[in-house]
């Protein structure tokens, strides 16, 4: 064993790869990439590992894998579930031969997400067990202990971690790579009873799943990590209790000292829920707070524990509004929640450790000790801050491909549905070009949707081309074949650029470190059967902006591809430089196009160019009316 | 369970694209290299296309969390003045600010979102956190003494370090993890943005800058 400083995401990774995992497969996806990366990073000979084209994909391959007698990994972050969630559903039932981990991550918030939805709450509708760790080292010795599991058990078992462990850091005691496990696996044994799913499997694999789930609910009340402590000590007879898990945990923590009289529960297995330590735990409480970050899904287990058991505990959280149904939990929201419920500050129990120290001010006041009160109103008023709604950046070949269609189609009534992907922050003024976004791919057939009810707009559907991969061909096909009449835009920048530049099929590279033949996106869109696909630079203004024109004006479903790397990967080493005796100061290139290393003086108007940030692209060049800006290179 | 007297708790704070995730890897690395845990949480995500991001990073035994409750940071490094300003909540009475005085503008400021008003946020930050307490640095001095802005994030950690802002952090710790971690091609770089110390100017009141005050 040795000791590293860890990401959380890291550490699970060498914690798969010291359990002998064999197969890895997932989709990049925040907060949950860096996980499939540092295996690729780490992985020994013989271990395989890939970027999927999305995440059912993934989770099939890894389903395949431990069909096989292999450990497998599928990785994804939580709206990656719902696109993997048609095998796995079906996986509950069949199971598995070698242990399969599902590693999804949540996303409270959420930071970089569509949705706040709790996988936890997946797992009991999936019927599978799910752990949930509280740090990067626990998330660490959970891959083990969960691969473990899902072989005895033959069914995949989900670890969901959240955001801040999976991109906390922490000094992670780890095995030395010397001593990680390496596995044979059996291989695929045929036997059409087990593998086959029919009704009748179906009925049998139901009433098994719901006896083991009962059986197993109790064998883990004995899990190590579902714990009950009490801050007084073993001895003491607290009356309150707090229920807890995850990151949310060491909030609490945070908060709690040895003069709080507490009891605290903490459940890192939140399906099967441990109802049996959840009743110890209950037992001579009067009051119970749950602190979870999402679905309040240990205090709904709790009060079915008291009502199963005939207990008369006040069961209190989100349901009760005594912790805020929906967000993030924060050191200080949890600990305003501690302070009301153990009802701190009122009487001799003194402040609690949170209440030391100003809160914002635009946060709900917790009594300040009275030491702060003055400071708190001797306080300067605060200035106005910029807002930094994110952006594409300087050079982004994105901001082009939005200008040229926006110039294409202005004064003609348009519809632009975005996709996921970096280009979803062409929403941004001055572009402002994001119509629509929902989830992966679904532009392409929004757009149809909204023709058939609107048929004289100009219907565009923007989808970057790991997007494109991942779940855009369908959507092409429904609506070529259904006779959609639509511009499809690709925005093709070679990678995946807004989780962290990942290879998809069009790059060429695998996660394997082989260069392969690339999928070619033009003969996709020719193969389906679309006569109109036009590839262009964005980058070159007038000749972008004439395609556009011309391609819209087509019948039917047409394709433009905007080709022209993400300036992160390709670096760009050509600056361009406003000249301030050309430069009038029209500011048409900041209103335009908003290009971050364009930044206007407050005092003479005149625009100067922040060298640190500009790659180049020429794109504010041309559409400058004086001809003032220069210098830059076009790739 | 916490009693904060022991850990070091710092917020490294600034625009995404300005390295703070590699800021804090390095702090981490250094204060490792005392034999100190650290645990840190950083912002990876759409945040990181321009937006506002920050590092919490702890320092010693005392720390559950990876993040850092408000009001009780012993320190902010900021690698942008309005960022500074974003996370002064943090901060604990009597705690320390560093920060570049160079303002990154947001696009928003010019298409029709709040204006970004320097003057008004240093002289902010000079009343509330208090002349003993801030250290300016001079970020084009900076710039024009390494010929790059691209390592003002190391600039920062070295203010930071000689202000005495990083707890047992000493610049000597920072150089080694510098050698540790950063790639031969920027070390030489790095080590000089580590070492520059007196680009240090203090705010006065109207927000100016005012030369010569090396704080250590
Ligand atoms: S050339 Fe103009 S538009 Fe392109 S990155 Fe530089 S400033 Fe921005
Ligand atoms: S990372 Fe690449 S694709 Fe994303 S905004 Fe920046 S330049 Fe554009």
């Amino acid at each position: 064993m040795h000791r590293e400083f860890l990401m959380g995401n890291e550490a699970m990774a060498v914690g798969a790869l010291a359990a002998g995992v064999n197969v890895v497969a997932g989709y990049p996806g925040t907060p949950s990439t860096e996980v499939l990366e540092t295996v690729a990073r780490r992985r020994p000979e013989g271990v395989y590992v890939e970027w999927s084209v999305n995440e059912k994909a993934a989770l099939e391959v890894a389903a395949g894998a431990a069909y096989a007698g292999a450990r497998a990994l599928v990785t994804m972050k939580q709206v990656g579930l719902n696109v993997a969630s048609d095998p796995l559903m079906s996986l509950s039932y069949i199971g598995v031969k070698g242990g399969m981990v599902v590693l999804v991550a949540d996303d409270p918030g959420p930071i970089s997400s569509q949705t706040e939805q709790d996988t936890r709450t997946f797992a009991a509708y999936a019927k599978l067990p799910v752990l949930d760790p509280s740090s990067p080292s626990e998330a660490y010795a959970m891959m083990g202990e969960a691969f473990d599991l899902s072989e005895e058990l033959a069914c995949p078992v989900i670890v969901r971690p959240t955001t801040r462990v999976d991109h906390g850091y922490e000094d992670v005691e780890v095995a030395d790579a010397c001593d990680w496990a390496h596995r044979e696996p059996e291989g695929f044994v045929r036997d059409p009873s087990r593998w086959v799913i029919f009704p009748a499997l179906s009925v049998r694999a139901h009433a098994a799943i719901e006896k083991r789930d009962a059986s197993l609910a109790e064998r883990l009340s004995g899990y190590a990590r579902n714990t009950v402590r009490q801050t007084a000590g073993p001895d003491a007879r607290p009356r309150l209790g707090i229920a807890t898990h995850g990151i949310s945990a060491t909030y609490v923590a945070e908060n709690l000292s040895e003069k709080d009289d507490v009891r605290v529960l903490r459940v890192a297995t939140p399906y099967p829920f441990p109802e049996h330590l959840a009743a110890d735990f209950l037992d001579g409480l009067d009051e119970v707070l749950c602190v979870e970050e999402l679905d309040p899904v240990i205090e709904r287990a709790l009060i079915a524990t008291c009502g199963r058991r005939g207990l008369t505990v006040k069961i209190r959280g989100k349901l009760t509004s005594d912790i805020q149904p929906s967000g993030e939990n924060t050191v200080e929201s949890v600990g305003r929640a501690l302070d009301a419920f153990l009802r701190r500050g009122e009487g001799p129990a003194g402040p609690s450790p949170c209440s030391n120290g100003p809160l914002r001010t635009d946060e709900p006041q917790a009594r300040p000790a009275h030491a702060e009160l003055r400071a708190e109103k001797d306080r300067p008023t605060p200035p106005q801050l910029p807002i930094r709604p994110p952006v594409l950046c300087a050079g982004c070949p994105h901001r082009a491909s939005f200008y040229a269609v926006k110039c294409a189609m202005r004064g003609k009534k348009t519809l632009f549905c975005g996709d996921i992907g970096c280009y979803t922050l062409g929403n941004a003024k001055p572009l402002d070009m994001v119509d629509t976004c929902l989830c992966m791919g679904a532009g392409i057939n929004i757009a149809q949707g909204v023709t058939h009810v609107e048929p004289d707009t100009a219907a565009f559907a923007f989808v970057g081309d790991s997007t494109f991969f991942a779940s855009g061909i369908t959507g092409v096909v429904n609506a070529f074949y259904n006779q959609a009449d639509m511009t499809l835009v690709v925005l093709d920048n070679s990678t995946t650029a807004m989780t962290g530049h990942q290879p998809h099929p069009g790059t060429g590279r695998t996660m394997m470190g082989q260069v392969v033949e690339k999928v070619s996106v033009e003969r996709v869109l020719l193969a389906i059967g679309l006569t109109v696909v036009e590839t262009v630079d964005p980058l070159d203004h007038e000749r972008a902006v004439e395609t556009v024109r011309r391609v819209a004006d087509e019948p039917g479903v047409k394709a433009i591809i905007f080709r022209s790397p993400c300036v992160v990967l390709a670096r760009p080493q050509a600056r361009s430089a406003v000249d301030a005796e050309k430069c009038v100061g029209c500011q048409r290139c900041v209103r335009e196009l908003g290009c971050p290393a364009l930044v206007p003086d407050a005092s003479t108007g005149k625009v100067r160019i922040d060298a640190a940030q500009c790659t180049g692209c020429t794109l504010c060049e041309q559409i400058c009316p004086t001809h003032a800006i220069s210098g830059g290179e076009r790739l | 369970m916490s009693n904060g007297a022991m850990s070091t708790d710092i917020i490294l704070a600034g625009v995404g694209g300005q390295g703070a995730v590699l800021a804090s890897k390095l702090l981490a690395r250094a204060a490792m290299g005392r034999g100190l845990p650290v645990k840190t949480a950083e912002t990876i995500g759409m945040a990181q296309r321009g937006g506002s991001v920050f590092s919490h990073v702890r320092l010693g035994e005392d720390s559950s969390s990876p993040l850092i409750g408000r009001g009780r940071a012993d320190a902010i490094v900021a690698f942008e003045p309005a960022e500074a300003v974003r996370q002064l909540s943090f901060l604990r009475p009597g705690g320390r600010v560093v920060t570049s005085d160079a303002p990154v503008v947001p696009v928003s400021a010019a298409t029709g979102g709040p204006a970004y008003d320097l003057p008004a946020i240093m002289s902010y930050l000079h009343e509330r956190v208090g002349e003993k307490n801030l250290a300016v640095v001079d970020a084009a001095a900076a710039e024009a003494e390494l010929g790059t802005a691209r390592v003002l994030n190391v600039v920062l950690l070295g203010a930071a370090a000689r202000a005495g802002a990083l707890g047992p952090v000493t610049l000597d710790d920072l150089a080694a993890a510098v050698r540790a971690i950063v790639s031969p091609r920027f070390l030489d770089l790095d080590l000089r943005a580590l070492s520059i110390g007196d680009v240090f100017f203090r705010a006065d009141k109207k927000g100016q800058v005012l030369r010569g005050w090396p704080m250590k």
